[in-house]
């Protein structure tokens, strides 16, 4: 049988965002926002209303925002800085590389957009890389939960955490199931469903649509392991391996090219220490394009069918 | 000698695409691409010597546009469409799944038009600079034109290519700028100033031209073929050309709230009502 979740709203997972960021401005003075010209679009208007000392309106200059985010840091500043999630990484990857990361300093790059789910837009803005550009530098954290709460509850426990963070949200309206109340701890993975024949691996938008596939699956007899992992540097590893040692396959799923994302550090991690068939949901070697979020879901690949065709893929080769 | 009158009427056309095609998406750039249409039709259907009919990336022997501003796509398409680069009932397709007519304009898909992906703001100037030199070395005398808009001259890459079109005397090159002083969060002023705009291209050693009426055909006319006047003499050449985001739709004017948001049916009835012509609609 497979756990029940319900949701009573969807909601984007940038509004969860600018509601945590809310949240700080009212408890945590040394939390200071920069914004690249996209105030509304991040949901930072609650904090600049409220902080207008504490909130940097930098225009649409990604870099400088960048430097002037890890000099904020030197005088003891909580820098959280918004732009879509292209502008926030391949944009400004040498900012981030020698300023933040290689520097040490504790910004929080929070970053909208993420992924096909953009729309219409299309793939000038539709980065799918950027999960890989960040985990590649050393001791990045790098964080994409999966709903409105997630993203609010992640938005509020990063700014204890010491060191850089890439937080990872999107556009468009996902069912909002994760408790209210729920801590978010991380690097720690949560559990979802329990089962016994494959490891469902999911982040980001993917998570509830695995809920659906596990929901499927379970008609069809299968019992899948469902495992929410909402950050993906530092991997929690013990989680991973556990689930797998008594499943013995595995599927991640994810919003992102296959290169370079969760599905890479689950195999690198499987590969030195338990090596187990995996297959993969994501985007195959492909830009994205213009569209509505759920015609650009089908078309690249990554609808909960998917994740259905990969379990059934991956069973066979236990 | 232009014909003021059909350029005028094409002008109303693209204007009545542009709200059309967004209309139809619920998304896309309405405000900036109505303040650009006279410049763009002026180019594309006076100015520039080009060939629609049998588009190649490489150009040569033809005057080139590039639009570093990518959002305002859809008057780029209409433009492209109406002189004769693709069928004008593509327009239609603009941000639907499949199309070519993607939200900012790309290469990935060979649109005929198209010689470079934007919507990342700020890279198309080192681009059209990259471009203006292969015309030099290829012995190719046709100018290269390029569109930049203000909120997007705050990027850092946009100096380094006017500090290096400068001191290499990239004088086969116009970028004009869309002085419409509105971007995203509010106006050029207001989110960070740009202070005195011509004096800072002047310091950087450019020619500048001031087209004061960015939506009156005759002056965006004058103000490209006065610029032309200075190809050829050891500079680049800005064309700081004031624009009225919105122009020619009376409520999408006077603000910067339609930068990026599209009209419902019953808005876009009221601005097809202001935007009377007699050519066909797509
Ligand atoms: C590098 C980059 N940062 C941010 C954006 C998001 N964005 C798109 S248009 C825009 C405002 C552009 O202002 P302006 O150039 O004045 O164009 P206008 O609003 O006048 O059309 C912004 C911030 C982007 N496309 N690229
Ligand atoms: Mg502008």
């Amino acid at each position: 049988m497979m756990k029940k979740y319900t949701y009573t709203e969807k909601k984007d997972t940038r509004s969860g965002f600018g509601a945590g960021l809310q949240h700080l401005g009212k408890t945590n003075p040394n939390v200071v926002a920069l914004c690249a010209d996209l105030i509304g679009s991040l949901k930072m208007d609650a904090f600049k209303a409220e902080n207008p000392d504490r909130f940097f309106q930098v225009g649409i200059a990604e870099a400088n925002m960048i430097g002037l985010a890890a000099g904020l840091t030197i005088g003891g500043k909580i820098p959280f800085t918004g732009t879509f999630a292209n502008f926030s990484t391949g944009r400004v990857y040498d900012q981030i590389r020698q300023s933040v990361a290689y520097s040490g300093k504790n910004v929080k790059i929070c970053a909208s957009h993420a992924g096909l789910t953009l729309g219409e837009d299309g793939a000038t803005h539709q980065i799918l890389e950027d999960i890989g550009l960040m985990k590649m530098l050393p001791h990045m954290c790098v964080i994409n939960p999966c709903d409105y709460n997630q993203t609010k509850a992640a938005t509020i426990a990063i700014a204890d955490h010491h060191g850089p963070v890439y937080l990872r949200f999107g556009r468009p309206t996902v069912p909002n199931f994760t408790p209210a109340d729920q801590k978010f701890e991380i690097g720690k993975a949560i559990m979802l469903n329990e089962g016994t024949d494959v490891t469902i691996i999911a982040t980001g938008h993917l998570v509830w649509k695995a809920i659906e596939a596990g929901e499927q699956l379970a008609e069809q007899g299968i019992s899948a392991e469902i495992i929410n992992i909402h950050t993906i540097k530092p991997l929690d590893d013990d989680a991973i391996l556990k689930s797998v040692t008594k499943t013995k396959c595995v599927v991640t799923a994810e919003e992102h090219q296959m290169n370079g994302g969760l599905g890479d550090s689950v195999a690198q991690l499987l590969s030195r220490r338990l090596p187990t068939p995996q297959e993969f949901v994501a985007v195959n070697d492909s830009f994205g394009e213009s569209g509505t979020p759920d015609q650009l879901m089908t078309k690249y690949g990554l609808d909960t069918i998917n994740i259905i065709e990969a379990v059934n893929s991956v069973m066979k080769r236990k | 000698m232009a014909d003021l009158a059909k350029l005028q009427t094409t002008c109303v056309q693209v204007r009545r695409d542009i709200v059309r095609m967004v209309h139809a998406v619920s998304s896309g750039h309405p405000g900036g691409s109505l303040g650009c249409t006279e410049f763009l039709v002026a180019l594309y259907q006076e100015v520039m010597n080009h060939n629609p009919k049998n588009f190649s990336m490489d150009g040569i022997g033809e005057d080139l546009f590039f639009l570093s501003n990518g959002h305002i796509s859809p008057v780029f398409y209409s433009v492209l469409a109406r002189s004769g680069y693709f069928p004008v009932d593509e327009l239609k397709t603009f941000r639907k799944i499949n199309s070519r007519l993607q939200g900012h304009p790309t290469t990935h898909d060979n649109l005929p038009g198209v010689r470079i992906a934007s919507g990342s703001l700020g890279q198309g100037m080192s681009v059209a600079i990259g471009a203006a030199l292969a015309k030099k070395l290829n012995k190719d005398n046709s100018i290269v034109y390029s569109l930049h808009g203000d909120g997007e001259l705050q990027e850092g890459q946009i100096w380094e290519a006017v500090l290096y079109a400068a001191a290499n005397k990239v004088d086969n090159f116009i970028a004009t700028i869309d002085y419409n002083g509105r971007q995203i969060d509010g106006n050029v002023e207001d989110v960070l100033s740009l202070g005195n705009l011509k004096a800072k291209f002047e310091a950087f050693g450019w020619e500048v031209i001031e087209t004061e009426e960015g939506n009156n055909m005759t002056a965006v006319l004058e103000g490209l073929a006065n610029a032309k006047t200075f190809i050829g003499k050891g500079k680049p050449i800005v064309n700081i050309m004031k624009t009225e985001m919105g122009a020619g739709v009376d409520f999408m004017m006077g603000t910067h709230k339609w930068h990026g948001s599209a009209p419902n049916d019953e808005q876009l009835q009221k601005a097809l009502d202001q935007l009377v012509g007699n050519e066909a609609d797509y």
